[in-house]
């Protein structure tokens, strides 16, 4: 699997990324790559700035330095018709939905439909059954998102990130502030929208057991080393890392204690 | 896809070629993108060309398309059961193992699923009763908010410990310090307004310099205190409604109540007492700006001596005017500040109540002024 995934080209190229809020660096000097078909996670401890990355990728940011290369295109490139063109194939599911409050589920999920295509009522309504669908929420397009859970929020969210077919969907914390039902059934979603449609996934995640379900390979960050520590593969990383900020995260023990047992 | 700019061609995108004749098996063979970008051409197409063969069986050949997204696998399901409802039997040929995962996700019962919920256009009777209900609610709810204020400034009088007098200093520079400009600015031009305009009437009869009582009992008894009850509305009043409005969506006024504070006593009584103090004397204020216009006015065009304009002002004013308005001021304050915080207490939901009751707040405020100036107005000419 890694072999052919190393033979492709890369999706999205993160460029030796520095992030700063005034003079407090987050982050500095990332380089990865995200490959076609793959569900990377970026992970690491909470303040780590694995929010503030994703949000460098997708150009909500403007980076200190680097620079971030999603299809070909600078995400921070001044040029608007290629901006629009990156807007569209990429899709990004936020951690608590962001649903606008004053709409159905509906009209959450068709409102990029209606803004980009030429699509009629019609066809739109049963696009949006058929995403609906995707996401196991068959019949929920006339809730006010105040009227739905957390997990039906998220699931939601993404819904309406897929609404445009994107090629690139980012998805900020699926699992946080769920019960592991919905957690786990979430993670299932993930891996059956990945697996049919084919969708370069970057998830954004600290929930252990979620990054052993879907990812392929991880990037982890670390506040102390204001950059990546580690990329591969979670359970290779579980069992073989040298790095004991690693191993503490993948074991779930005090840092303390992994520096002691080697 | 025409309204994101300029477009390849779309009809380059895909081709259908068919093979067989019509009324016997046909073969629909397509190639290039069935995608979200040419479902609606696409959809056309095929959809003419089933009605033009209406085929004894219908093959579609996949072998050619070059990119299969979810909504062109809808399409293809959208396909099949059309020719399912023409009795067709129906094949698909040659998928690929990508383009068959992409077929494999969705799903058929979702799409026929009807909604839990119908949306509902409510007829003409339901939303007269609608509307009546909700100004019922809205009565109750005002009513109640107000008995809970009422008890708690009561409270507050007899235990000043309780109140967060720090609190009542920040609302008061917010509502009061950073209102001193605008509302300078405003009533000195008003002022100005108003004695050049009534010059230009009492010059017909000689009587230029009653300009100077008509503008200082205009601002003292009506426009002083009406105008800053206004202009408070529309600063604090919504301030009030929105901030009290963001902290019910944030859950923080849940976070009050369960810490054993009283939200009205927390979160409502340093905003009314504030505006309670501060209205009269931003009243004070505007009175004085106003009859500063007056003044100005007089003395560059209407050719008053400024000792005359203001022995006449003094002499138009008596000390019940002033009374009577500052008491009116405060009644005004307590009006827009517990408005402001009533409307912000009942927002629920996300952003868009936040809105809507922060417009309610300045509407229903400067509404109730004007309806408390009226019935002051009437009082106070039994009372003089």
């Amino acid at each position: 699997m890694s072999q052919a995934v190393a033979e492709r080209q890369p999706v999205i190229l993160v460029e030796d990324l520095t992030a700063r809020f005034g003079d407090r660096t987050i982050f500095e000097h990332v380089s990865f790559e995200v490959y076609p078909g793959e569900i990377l996670v970026i992970l690491g401890g909470s303040g780590s700035g694995k929010s503030t990355l994703m949000k460098h990728m997708i150009g909500l940011y403007k980076p200190f330095s680097g620079r971030v290369i999603v299809r070909g295109v600078d995400v921070n490139t001044r040029n608007e018709a290629e901006l629009q063109r990156l807007r569209m194939e990429v899709g990004v599911a936020f951690q608590g939905g962001a649903l606008f409050g004053s709409m159905t589920v509906a009209e959450n999920i068709s409102l990029p439909l209606r803004e980009y295509t030429d699509l009629s009522e019609e066809d739109i309504a049963h696009i949006v059954k058929m995403k609906l669908g995707l996401v196991n929420l068959a019949g929920f397009e006339n809730f006010l998102p105040e009227e739905l859970s957390g997990g039906m929020i998220k699931r939601v969210g993404l819904a309406r990130a897929l609404a445009l077919e994107p090629k690139v969907v980012f998805f900020d914390e699926p699992s946080a502030g769920l019960d592991p039902v919905t957690a786990v059934e979430l993670d299932t979603l993930i891996l059956d929208i990945n697996a049919g449609m084919g969708t370069t996934m970057v998830v954004v995640t600290h929930e252990l057991q979620s990054i052993f379900n879907i990812a392929r390979r991880v990037v982890m960050l670390d506040k102390e080393a204001k950059g990546v520590i580690a990329i591969g593969n979670p359970r290779e990383l579980r069992d073989h890392a040298e790095d004991p900020r690693v191993l503490a995260f993948f074991r779930r023990q005090p840092l303390s204690q992994v520096k002691k047992d080697a | 896809m025409s309204k994101a700019g300029s477009q390849p061609d779309l009809s380059k995108a895909f081709s259908v070629q068919v093979t067989g004749e019509a009324g016997q098996a046909v073969t629909f063979a397509l190639s290039g993108r069935v995608a979200l970008d040419t479902f609606p051409a696409l959809k056309d197409r095929l959809n003419s060309l089933l009605t033009h063969y209406s085929p004894a069986s219908l093959t579609v050949d996949l072998e050619q398309v070059t990119y299969l997204d979810s909504v062109g696998a809808l399409l293809l399901v959208e396909l099949e059961d059309e020719a399912g409802a023409r009795g067709t039997p129906f094949t698909l040929a040659n998928a690929s193992e990508e383009n068959q995962k992409i077929l494999g996700i969705i799903d058929r019962e979702a799409l026929k699923a009807a909604p839990i919920k119908e949306e509902e256009e409510p007829g003409f009777v339901e939303k007269v009763g609608g509307a009546s209900l909700s100004f019922m609610d809205d009565l109750v709810s005002v009513t109640t908010f107000v008995g809970g204020l009422i008890l708690a400034l009561v409270n507050s009088v007899f235990h000043p410990l309780s109140v967060r007098w720090g609190e009542i200093g920040f609302y008061m520079r917010r509502a009061g310090v950073e209102a001193l400009p605008i509302l300078g600015l405003l009533s000195f031009l008003m002022g100005m307004v108003l004695a050049f305009m009534s010059s230009l009437q009492l010059k017909q009869f000689g009587a230029t310099l009653y300009v100077s009582s008509l503008v200082g009992i205009a601002l003292v008894q009506e426009l002083g205190p009406l105008l800053t009850a206004i202009l408070v509305a529309g600063r604090s009043g919504s301030a009030f409604a929105a901030e009290i409005g963001t902290m019910m969506v944030n859950e923080e006024v849940d976070a009050i109540t369960v810490m054993g504070f009283d939200p009205i006593n927390f979160l409502a009584v340093p905003k009314v007492v504030a505006s309670m103090i501060v209205v009269p004397l931003l009243s004070v204020y505007a009175m004085f700006f106003g009859i500063m216009g007056g003044l100005f006015i007089g003395v560059s065009l209407l050719d008053i001596t400024m000792f005359s304009y203001i022995a006449e002002t003094r002499k138009a004013l008596t000390l019940f005017d002033f009374v009577s308005s500052l008491v009116k001021s405060v009644v005004f304050a307590a009006i827009i500040a517990a408005i402001g915080c009533q409307r912000g207490f009942k927002v629920r939901g996300g952003a868009e109540a936040v809105g809507t009751e922060t417009t309610s707040a300045v509407v229903a405020g400067i509404f109730l002024i004007i309806v408390v100036d009226s019935i002051f107005a009437v009082a106070l000419h039994y009372l003089r």
